[in-house]
């Protein structure tokens, strides 16, 4: 069990690497793009996992395991902190509060779509 | 400020490319080639017909970190249940920590430190990445929402991320003005 966290948890965060660079090879903009599309996907695929009522050793390792690693709470920190730091500040507050928003409209999706199902 | 002089001067490119704290190159160095290479051998490496070679042991690197994270949160989840009418405290404090300790980590292994390659994939992309979650945060305010929780929600949403913004903020402060201590 903790075994497969362990291993899922890895995979997770080396998926979010390779996903991460391969957004920020093809984007140009201010934001933080990668982060982005992990972030809102994951949230996505947690609301789909709990609509379809999961089992709670599915929840926990595909869930928390898995899609918790895969998604960051602290690189979007920093990513937003830096922006900042570069004075562009207008862009680091539309991606903080675009990803809340926008989060929060895609775990909802996939809870309804997951409940459908 | 300091920062963004030292990030600039990678010279590596593009605006978007320095405002990015966890992929962002290191200052003006051999790693700074080289991690730029294996950045974008790696980006390749999910297109069709390239065959590049991507740097196994930062790959493990960031396997092993993440596995550590994912387990840290996962023990602290199972220790402290909690249920949407109450403050996720487990969720709020783990993304404040690692917050806190991503900042600390990429300035401290950017600005002040000799470059190494495998203890930022291990500790940043890797640990912190894993043991903070955004997931798990959205779908706990899409329970306080569903419960009609709503003041719960704002208040969680709005300390979250302002409390993260500020724990990075302190940890980049932090290691800059202790230049010799830490």
């Amino acid at each position: 069990m903790w075994l497969a966290a362990g291993l899922l948890g890895g995979l997770g965060a080396l998926t979010r690497f390779l996903l991460d660079a391969l957004v920020n090879s093809t984007s140009t903009g201010s934001l933080p793009l990668g982060t982005f599309a992990i972030n809102i996907s994951g949230a996505l695929a947690l609301g789909l996992l709990v609509g379809l009522a999961a089992s709670t050793d599915t929840l926990l390792l595909a869930g928390t395991a898995t899609l918790g690693a895969y998604t960051t709470f602290s690189t979007w920190m920093l990513e937003s902190q830096r922006l900042t730091e570069d004075a562009e500040l207008r862009w680091a507050l539309v991606n903080l509060l675009a990803s809340v928003i926008i989060g929060l409209v895609a775990v909802a999706a996939g809870h309804a779509l997951g409940a459908l199902a | 400020m300091q920062a963004t002089v030292t990030e600039n001067s990678g010279g590596t490119g593009t605006q978007a490319q320095r405002t990015r704290g966890e992929n962002a190159p290191l200052a003006g160095s051999h790693a700074a080639v080289r991690r730029g290479r294996s950045r974008a051998r790696t980006a390749l490496a999910g297109r069709a017909g390239a065959k590049p070679k991507p740097d196994w042991r930062e790959l493990g690197a960031i396997f092993f970190g993440g596995a550590a994270g994912a387990l840290s949160r996962l023990w602290l989840s199972r220790h402290f249940a909690s249920s949407p009418s109450q403050w996720p405290w487990v969720t709020f404090s783990v993304n404040l920590s690692g917050s806190f300790a991503l900042g600390y980590f990429v300035t401290r292994l950017q600005e002040r430190l000799p470059p190494s390659t495998y203890r930022r994939p291990a500790l940043g992309t890797g640990f912190c990445g894993a043991y903070t979650t955004f997931s798990t945060m959205q779908l706990e305010l899409l329970r306080m929402i569903e419960s009609k929780r709503y003041e719960l929600a704002l208040g969680y949403a709005t300390a979250s991320v302002t409390a993260g913004y500020f724990a990075v903020w302190l940890a980049t402060a932090t290691v800059r003005r202790t230049r010799v201590l830490l």
